[in-house]
């Protein structure tokens, strides 16, 4: 059960995402944004950090390097695909997730620890959560600010208070919906703007993002079984 | 030949960039400022090769990378 971390030029959380997944038993290997190739992987995650330099849109260069091929098919098979932050905006621009990522309202970097409440556990992100619960996790971006396109998305996070309820207050940066994470329809792709995988250990502000990526490296154990 | 694309982001999505000039020229003075935009240009040349094939291909740009079509348009116009 083997799960490609994808780092482009510019992204730098790769070897924290990494650290995470294998902290919950899964194997990683990381893999180059030039690899056209994403054979004996079971799942794949695009980490955070600033893909091709952010230029022109967020994810709108990472969305075409050669690797994104290779993704798209791994998606199409139903296997797990994860988007943390500039991941989730290159699954965006990809097509693989509806939508887009823009600048905070308040055209801030906002770096501090949220909170969010889990919507669904209909997906590979929140799948051994619960519903209503609510996470803190640190949110790290200034294009964080959701857009949808034409349809409702399957929404599985939202921003809220502290005691789960949604508010414009709640919202750090604007987004439709308080949209912080979703998913595609039958939740084998999901994204999220906040970063998990900075919040899993004691010494860290918090350790609510064991619950998401726990689901995640469950999904791909269940992927593994079913194909074995 | 030289393409200038001119990329909008559509009326109904918000521009923060935009609202934020917006309300820094009103502070200047000018308050009958109403909404500002923030576009981008991006210009593309291909020598050699003839107006037709410069607004095809650029249009081909256009929707695979330099537009987002979830929330924005494009212009393209062609010079020598």
């Amino acid at each position: 059960m083997t799960v490609g971390i994808v780092a482009f030029p510019g992204t730098n959380c790769e070897h924290d995402v990494g650290y995470a997944l294998e902290s919950f038993g899964a194997t990683t290997v990381p893999v180059w944004h030039r690899e056209t190739s994403l054979d004996g992987l079971e799942a794949v995650v695009l980490p955070g950090g600033f893909a091709h330099g952010d230029y022109l849109r967020t994810g709108a260069i990472a969305r075409f390097s050669p690797v994104m091929a290779a993704v798209e098919k791994l998606a199409a098979e139903g296997r797990p695909v994860l988007g943390i932050c500039n991941g989730f905006q290159v699954l965006c621009e990809a097509g693989l997730l509806p939508g887009a990522l823009i600048a905070n309202r308040d055209l801030r970097f906002i770096c501090r620890p949220v909170q969010l409440r889990v919507e669904s556990t209909d997906s590979i992100l929140t799948r051994a959560a619960a519903v209503g619960q609510v996470l803190t996790i640190p949110l790290n971006s200034y294009e964080g600010n959701y857009v949808p396109g034409p349809d409702a998305p399957n929404t599985i996070l939202r921003y809220c208070e502290p005691d789960g309820s949604i508010t414009g207050r709640a919202n750090p940066n604007g987004s439709s919906g308080s949209v912080a994470g979703i998913a595609n329809q039958t939740g084998t792709i999901a994204g999220l703007m906040p970063h998990p995988e900075r919040a899993i250990e004691d010494f860290m502000a918090s350790t609510d993002g064991r619950v998401l990526l726990e689901s995640f490296v469950a999904s791909v154990e269940s992927v593994g079984v079913s194909r074995a | 030949m030289r393409a200038v694309v001119t990329i909008t982001r559509r009326d109904e999505i918000a521009d923060p960039e935009g609202a934020t000039i917006a309300r820094a020229l009103v502070d200047l003075g000018y308050g009958d400022v109403g909404t500002v935009r923030v576009n981008r240009t991006v210009e593309v040349s291909m020598p050699g090769r003839d107006r037709e094939y410069v607004l095809s291909a650029v249009r081909g740009m256009c929707e695979k990378m330099l537009a987002n079509p979830v929330m924005e348009d494009y212009e393209i116009e062609i010079f020598d």
